[in-house]
Parts: structure tokens; C-alpha cells; sequence
């Protein structure tokens, strides 16, 4: 397991709340993360020292910046083995999604195509490609989930056509934390002429991501579920898609030039789809996020949540009052409820002892005839948590029932 | 009213809670219904999705009714709140709700008037539940501000 008590210390987080009358057990990675010191100081250098806008100035420290950026570009590039010209900043998987959506769902697809999806997605991956399906008469269909909530590439072939024109599916789903094996199914959405788009907001944090050995056609995530800041992420996109698709924002900075009869010449992928000023101090952030996740490795991190979720799974299994809904999930996600208690009234108690969960139907509202559930508690495991965090979990579900204590104490 | 013990206010979130007086699973069963105002109040933060349904005639309120799911807080609420504008005329329960959010919000309030709903003083304690402790009063009070969903 990783030395968690040195990791914490990189977290200023955990030090700002230590005086705090409870402690501070966050369990909701799925949701954010929080940020080590060089992610923090990262992004205060550029308010402190650099200052410039990026892609304008002709002097030292508008160099500079655009030196930086296109580093945090190239880093990101070489974290998830691409190219740099195929990684688009956006403001995170949302964007990134819907940039997608809009810049090749629209423009490609028409009427009789097909868009497959599974029941597990998260809202991002599903309400653009509505808007797909609205604007070009597109149908959407569902790729069925197994027993236990698991979409595997076998179920894509049982249900992909030569109609369908795009698979949209989430690496790691963030409500059940299945591992989805997206290297098979971009091989048979390849197979059927349609391009495969991987949602790697809940899979990118937490494990090793190599995009080329994927082979999928558009990756997005985000960088604040991978320690870096909030309002900046990045879509991964196949060069040859990239140049052919529309930007979906233009402005500023994604054309070489214009006149008064809209003619536009948009500058090459990935410029022609950052059009306005982006949030450059994240960049750098992002940038050293990165590099706190190849320091402890990817690897390592994967094995710790594993070990940690086999963990908490054998503990919180001997609570009677407990109903585990992905016992068999790969990530480190675990769904749960307290039996007889409202999601919400178990994780405000939660809340009284110090534990951050995220209770309701995370996003994934298409799930709740699955788990027969109207809603559920997400406990959520990254690098900076151990056995002490799951064991105070596992106190205060104990006594989950008298979920009311919160309220009055 | 008496002032209520921690305990006797959690007796009182429990009671409603577990068995509603005022919940209807399938509202068309209810004769008249046709007739109900009614609004669908769905919460962008939480799972809470209630509609309250209120017959009204002649600026009275004849009955009360909710059905959907929520959480303890909101359940209890709109129940007790059902319970208490039954019988009134629209300003006494406009009167009540606000009575009522004054609480929520630490202001200066009529404890008299708010009877069981006295049970929800602490929440200010749980500053996130304010709002499911809200919730159906904020629907009542829609209604009664002319809001009817279709």
C-alpha cells in the first residue's frame, strides 16, 4: 500500500482542517480531489510571475506562458501516449463531450445513424448526444448492462449495426465502478465503421491510460478528479477526426484569419477549438498534477485502492444493516445504502462524524431501475486514504440507522 | 406550545416520516382530484422529488396531499405542514410557512403558531438540510401563490 501518512503531507487540505472539532474523512473522489501543494503553487505562478496571456504577445513573458502551456500539452500527450497536436484544453470531460458531440455528432451524423450508449453513463455522456439525436434525427440506443451492471464487449456486439456511427461509453462508470475493456470495444465499433468515444473522467485518475493502445477515437477527461484544478481538462482526439470536425466556440485565437463576408480560416487542430482566453493558471496546475501522478506511478495507485476497496468490501460486509451494490466493481468506488435509511439522511449523519460521501443518484439517473433504488451513497478512494478512513466508515454505518443523531447533536 | 425535547422532536420527524398522514401513493384515487392545484417540486441537489397536491375552495384549503420520494427531513416537513394548512384559509398557511422559514433561517419567529413544525428548530445546525426542510413549504406556498403544474 502507498505510504499514505507522507502522501497526506503534500495535502495542505488535511493540515488547514486538523484542528477542526471533527475530522476531515473525504471519500468523495469520485466527485473531485483535492490538491497537493506543487498543484496549488503551480497555479499561483502564473497569477505571481507570469501573468500574460498565451497565443498573443511578442513579448518575454507572453512567450513565456505559451512555453508553458504547450509543456503541460506535450506532458498530457506523453501521460496518455498521443501526439500533442490531439490534445484540446477544454473545461473538463463536460466540454469535452459536448465539443464532440456537437463538433462531430452534428456535423457527421443524420438520420437512420445510431448512437449506442449504456445505462450507466453519466449525464455528460448522455444529454449532448440528445441533442445529437434532436438536431439530426440520430437514433440513441442502449447497450444492455449484465446482471450486476457490467457492459462488456460481448453485449456491444449483440447490439451494433452497420448504422451505428458512434459508441459512447465511460472507462470506469461513476456510479458502479465497473472497468469497461474499451481496447475491445473500439475493435468492434472499428469493425461496424463507427468511431468509439471514451469517457475517462472516473478512469484517467486512477489508472494508467494509453490511448494509442486503446485505439479509441476521442478520450475526455478532467483534471480536477486527478489532483490537478477545477476548469480544465482535455479532449484526446485521432489527429484526421480533430481536423475534419467543426469547434463548437469560436472566437479568439482558433483562426488565422477572417473577412466581412464570413470567410474563416481556422487554425489547425488543437488551436482551432481553444478559441478565448483559457484558464491558463490551471494549465499549470495541471501540468504538475501530472507529474505528482507519475511520481507515486499509476500503477501503485491502481493496486492501493484495490487493496483498499477489498478492504473496506470485507468489513462493510459484516454490517447486516448495510446493502453493497458493486461488490464485484473494480475501481474504487462502492455503492451502498443503510437499509431503511434515505441516502441523504444516512450521508448527512455521515457528514456529523467527519465523512464526505456523495449520496443521490450521481448523475447517472438512468440507472435507478437497475438498482431498483431511487438512490444510493457513493464512497469514493483515491491515494491519500487508508484503512483508518474505511474503518471510521465503518463505525459510523454501524450505527447508520440512528441517522437522526446528526440532526440533534 | 410546549418546548420540545430533542427527544420528542425526533419522535416527531420519525412518526411523520415513517407513516405519513397525508401521503398518497396514486392521487387519482383521491375523489376530486381533477380539481387539486398541484406542483412537482424536484430538487437539482438531492433525490427529493414530491408533488403536493391542495384542494382549494373559496380561499380555504378543504385538504393536503404529497406523494414521491424524499429524504426523512423533507418527508416529515410536508406532512406535517399538510396536516396543518388543512382548514385554513390561504393567508393563515401563507402565514405559517413563513413563520416556519423564519425559524430555518434564525430569525425572529412565532413559535406558537408552527406547533409540531417546532420539531425542525435545530436544522439551522445542519445548514445543508435547510433545504429539504423547505421543500414543501415552498411548494405549498408556489401554490398558493397561483403556480399550478399542468
Amino acid at each position: 500500500m502507498l505510504d499514505v501518512k507522507n502522501i497526506k503531507k503534500d495535502f495542505p487540505i488535511f493540515k488547514n482542517h486538523e484542528n477542526d472539532k471533527k475530522p476531515l474523512i473525504y471519500l468523495d473522489n469520485a466527485a473531485t480531489t483535492f490538491k497537493p501543494k506543487s498543484v496549488i503553487d503551480a497555479t499561483s505562478r502564473y497569477y505571481l510571475e507570469d501573468g500574460a496571456n498565451a497565443h498573443r504577445g511578442d513579448y518575454d513573458l507572453a512567450y513565456h506562458v505559451d512555453k508553458e502551456v504547450e509543456k503541460c500539452r506535450a506532458h498530457l500527450a506523453s501521460f496518455l501516449n498521443c501526439f500533442s497536436r490531439e490534445i484540446v484544453f477544454t473545461s473538463g470531460t463536460s466540454m469535452s463531450m459536448n465539443l464532440v458531440a456537437y463538433g462531430y455528432g452534428i456535423k457527421f451524423l443524420k438520420e437512420g445513424d445510431e448512437i449506442l450508449l449504456t445505462e450507466a453513463e453519466h449525464a455528460s455522456n448522455v444529454l449532448p448526444w440528445f441533442k445529437v439525436s434532436e438536431t439530426t434525427k440520430a437514433k440513441i440506443n442502449y447497450i444492455p448492462l449484465d446482471e450486476e451492471g457490467r457492459c462488456t464487449p460481448e453485449a456491444l456486439r449483440k447490439v451494433i449495426t452497420k448504422n451505428t456511427k458512434v459508441v459512447s461509453i465511460a472507462q470506469v462508470t461513476n456510479v458502479l465502478g465497473f472497468k469497461i475493456d474499451i481496447k475491445e470495444m473500439a475493435k468492434i465499433a472499428h469493425e461496424y465503421g463507427a468511431i468509439l468515444v471514451c469517457d475517462a473522467a472516473q478512469s484517467a485518475p486512477h489508472m494508467k491510460i494509453d490511448v494509442k493502445d486503446l485505439d479509441c477515437d476521442f478520450l475526455c477527461l478532467s483534471a480536477h478528479k486527478m489532483l490537478g484544478p477545477t476548469g480544465i481538462g482535455a479532449l484526446y482526439g485521432k489527429f484526421d477526426l480533430l481536423k475534419k470536425m467543426d469547434p463548437f466556440m469560436m472566437g479568439g485565437g482558433d483562426n488565422a484569419r477572417f473577412d466581412m463576408c464570413g470567410n474563416v480560416a481556422y487554425l489547425e487542430p488543437p488551436a482551432k477549438f481553444e478559441a478565448g482566453t483559457m484558464n491558463i493558471a490551471a494549465i499549470y496546475g495541471f501540468d504538475e498534477a501530472l507529474t505528482y501522478l507519475e511520481n507515486i506511478g499509476l500503477e501503485n495507485i491502481e493496486n492501493h485502492e484495490k487493496e483498499l476497496r477489498n478492504y473496506a468490501i470485507n468489513k462493510l460486509k459484516e454490517l447486516d444493516n448495510v446493502i453493497i451494490y458493486n461488490e464485484k466493481a473494480d475501481a474504487g468506488i462502492i455503492t451502498l445504502n443503510v437499509k431503511g435509511v434515505f441516502p441523504q439522511d444516512e450521508a448527512s449523519y455521515l457528514n456529523s462524524k467527519g465523512i464526505c460521501v456523495r449520496s443521490g443518484e450521481h448523475c447517472a439517473k438512468l440507472l435507478k431501475d437497475r438498482l431498483k433504488t431511487v438512490g444510493t451513497i457513493r464512497v469514493s478512494l483515491y491515494l491519500y486514504n487508508d484503512k483508518s478512513d474505511v474503518d471510521a466508515l465503518y463505525e459510523a454505518l454501524k450505527n447508520g440507522g440512528n441517522f437522526l443523531d446528526a440532526f440533534f447533536n | 406550545m410546549l418546548s420540545l425535547t430533542n427527544e420528542m422532536k425526533r419522535e416527531i420527524i420519525m412518526e411523520h416520516y415513517n407513516s405519513p398522514n397525508n401521503k398518497v401513493e396514486d392521487i387519482t384515487k383521491i375523489s376530486n382530484f381533477e380539481n387539486f392545484r398541484k406542483i412537482r417540486m424536484d430538487s437539482d441537489s438531492c433525490i427529493d422529488d414530491i408533488t403536493i397536491y391542495l384542494d382549494i375552495e373559496n380561499d380555504v384549503i378543504k385538504n393536503a396531499y404529497f406523494s414521491g420520494v424524499a429524504c426523512a427531513i423533507s418527508t416529515a416537513s410536508t406532512d406535517i405542514l399538510c396536516d396543518m394548512v388543512k382548514n385554513k384559509s390561504e393567508k393563515d398557511a401563507l402565514y405559517i410557512i413563513s413563520q416556519y422559514e423564519n425559524m430555518l433561517y434564525e430569525k425572529e419567529y412565532d413559535s406558537e403558531v408552527l406547533e409540531e413544525l417546532n420539531a425542525f428548530s435545530e436544522t439551522h445546525k445542519q445548514a445543508a438540510r435547510i433545504k429539504c426542510a423547505t421543500l414543501g413549504a415552498f411548494g405549498i406556498s408556489k401554490i398558493l401563490n397561483g403556480e399550478n403544474d399542468e
